[in-house]
């Protein structure tokens, strides 16, 4: 073998190694999670199961209400997705296409904002929304996020890409900014809008803070909360937890698998605009 | 530009469409930095009536006396140094090795990036589990290399390493996508240039390769500080909502998270966002103008 090759080979060994130290966790989680109760604690560990025990999902599903969770999860994802997406894309129009008074100063507002690390946010958050009485409700889970201004700022950047002679061309056709921007401008930003509420729904599914600090009953808990509540209830029934995780990272593992190109992509462009 | 000028109507449009940002953006985010400031200074305070009793420095002096403070900032500087350095050159060193191979590509990015999108809270409790003492997978693997069980989550000693070892896991994708997009944007001719005149594999990347990945290297570095000194959930569910052994791993903000939620020291909790926000300010203005003078823009 001439040098070229060996130093190929060497390359993707080093990579596949790499790759199997990132997988090694969701294996042995997976794993874990279809043995028996004796099986997951045992010296040497029991690699393959004597019988797959597909009933801990089961088990752990119901051992704590994780379908409630699972259902405020799911509201609270969508709901703040496509409010979020709704929000965004107004502003970013104004951003980038319509001329008023001040504008800038705006703009520059609404930077500042993403140098502010929001848990320091947190404290008034909390307080607004328990003078609304708000707290432990969807509400509270919700409004918060509707809006981000990475989001406006990552759009806006897209729609100033489109050139202004497509917004002429509709002009002289009739149409007007709603529908400039609804008919030919978001259909053209797909990926971008895509991208983004990718990031928001990932985002969303596994916030844990917040939502933590803003419910205090199993009926408003997230998957995260819940799952985090119930590892005082399982104790050392470890296959129930790694079950229960299981169910948690499966979602979002199919919204990465469908839209990974628009994910990675999104992040790429994240970084070279920095 | 569509219409040249603003005027009066234009100007009632764009605020249109602003205005549901506009206004979650004012209530949520500018309005509570203002707030948080303020209540920072307000040493008695009640919340509810929103009575403030005295406005003053009480709320630093008591935070800058509390040595639990201190320890969490102590703590949280040494979370930093122990990821970023360390996740900086493995990512670095794999979007390398992943620009130079087509075959299976995209295969590795899928893998390397999975953690990105998978729940902290699941994949702490999975490690919490594979750092279990008895039955965990990693002391069973050391086990075998003759290095004797290692308490990982209940010696103070050991808390922050394997804190450090899972946040490093659990970044490593998103630290490499952008590398690899830094690196798609260096122009090949140069590196081609570099082999013509006889630069080995090494001096191609120290002297072609690494000057013009510095803009990308140096923003990868400052993001991965911020989200470092924000570090709260990895730790709460790897140490079952408490700080850690002996406090080894009570972070900054889990100092805040503790003041706040489980203390009600509001002004306390606030001064300790303040600091937070000022560690991060003073990255960015470092950020800001490091790169104005050193990096090589293409």
């Amino acid at each position: 073998m001439d040098k070229q090759k060996i130093s190929r080979l060497l390359e993707y060994l080093i990579l596949i190694f790499g790759g199997i130290l990132m997988l090694i966790p969701f294996l042995w989680m997976l794993d874990t999670a279809l043995k028996s109760g004796s099986e997951a604690m045992t010296i040497p560990p029991v690699i393959i199961p004597k019988k797959l025990q597909w009933m801990n999902f089961v088990l752990a599903w119901h051992a704590a209400p994780f379908l409630r969770y699972f259902i405020n999860s799911v509201i609270v994802t969508v709901i703040t997705t496509c409010g979020q997406l709704l929000t965004t894309i107004l502003a970013a129009y104004a951003f980038a296409k319509l001329e008023f008074y001040g504008k800038k100063i705006v703009f520059m507002i609404c930077l500042t904002t993403m140098m502010v690390p929001g848990e320091m946010l947190i404290i008034p958050n909390f307080i607004t929304l328990s003078k609304f009485h708000m707290i432990n409700t969807y509400y509270a889970l919700i409004i918060p996020w509707l809006a981000s201004f990475f989001a406006v700022f990552t759009l806006r950047q897209t729609f100033m890409s489109i050139p202004d002679e497509i917004y002429y061309s509709a002009k002289i056709d009739g149409a007007g900014d709603w529908y400039f921007l609804w008919h030919m401008l978001v259909p053209l930003a797909k990926p971008t809008i895509i991208a983004l509420a990718a990031l928001e729904i990932i985002n969303s599914w596994n916030s844990f803070m917040w939502p933590l600090i803003v419910t205090n009953s199993d009926k408003m808990r997230t998957l995260p909360v819940g799952l985090s509540n119930f590892t005082t209830d399982a104790g050392t029934q470890f296959q129930l937890l790694m079950a229960a995780s299981t169910i948690i990272i499966i979602p979002m593992l199919l919204v990465y698998i469908f839209l990974q190109k628009y994910i990675i992509a999104g992040v790429s462009r994240s970084g070279l605009k920095g | 530009m569509m219409i040249k000028k603003p005027t009066l109507k234009s100007t009632l449009i764009g605020f249109l469409y602003l205005a549901p940002m506009l206004l979650i953006l004012l209530v949520f985010n500018i309005f509570p930095i203002l707030d948080s400031f303020a209540m920072s200074f307000f040493t008695k305070y009640n919340f509810y009536t929103n009575q403030i009793g005295q406005i003053g420095l009480g709320n630093f002096k008591t935070l800058f006396s509390d040595p639990n403070f201190w320890l969490a900032l102590k703590n949280t500087l040494i979370f930093v140094i122990g990821v970023v350095p360390i996740s900086i050159c493995l990512s670095l060193g794999i979007a390398l090795l992943l620009n130079h191979i087509r075959f299976l590509a995209g295969f590795f990015k899928t893998v390397y990036f999975l953690p990105f999108v998978t729940s902290t809270v699941a994949i702490s409790l999975v490690w919490q589990w594979i750092y279990n003492d008895q039955y965990g997978l990693l002391n069973l693997f050391l086990r075998h290399l003759g290095i004797g069980p290692i308490n990982w989550l209940n010696d103070p000693k050991w808390a922050m390493p394997a804190l450090i070892i899972m946040t490093i896991w659990k970044g490593l994708g998103f630290n490499i996508i952008l590398f690899l997009a830094g690196l798609s944007n260096i122009d090949q001719r140069y590196e081609r240039v570099a082999q013509i005149d006889g630069a080995n594999k090494w001096q191609t990347f120290r002297y072609i390769i690494f000057p013009l990945l510095s803009p990308m290297t140096f923003l990868v570095t400052v993001m991965s500080i911020i989200s470092g000194f924000k570090v709260f959930d990895e730790v709460f569910v790897l140490f079952g909502g408490s700080p850690g052994p002996g406090q080894a791993t009570l972070t900054l903000v889990f100092y805040l998270y503790q003041k706040f939620y489980t203390e009600w020291q509001y002004g306390l909790a606030a001064a300790s966002g303040v600091v937070l926000f000022f560690l991060i300010l003073i990255v960015t203005v470092i950020n800001y103008l490091y790169s104005r003078k050193h990096i090589y823009y293409v």
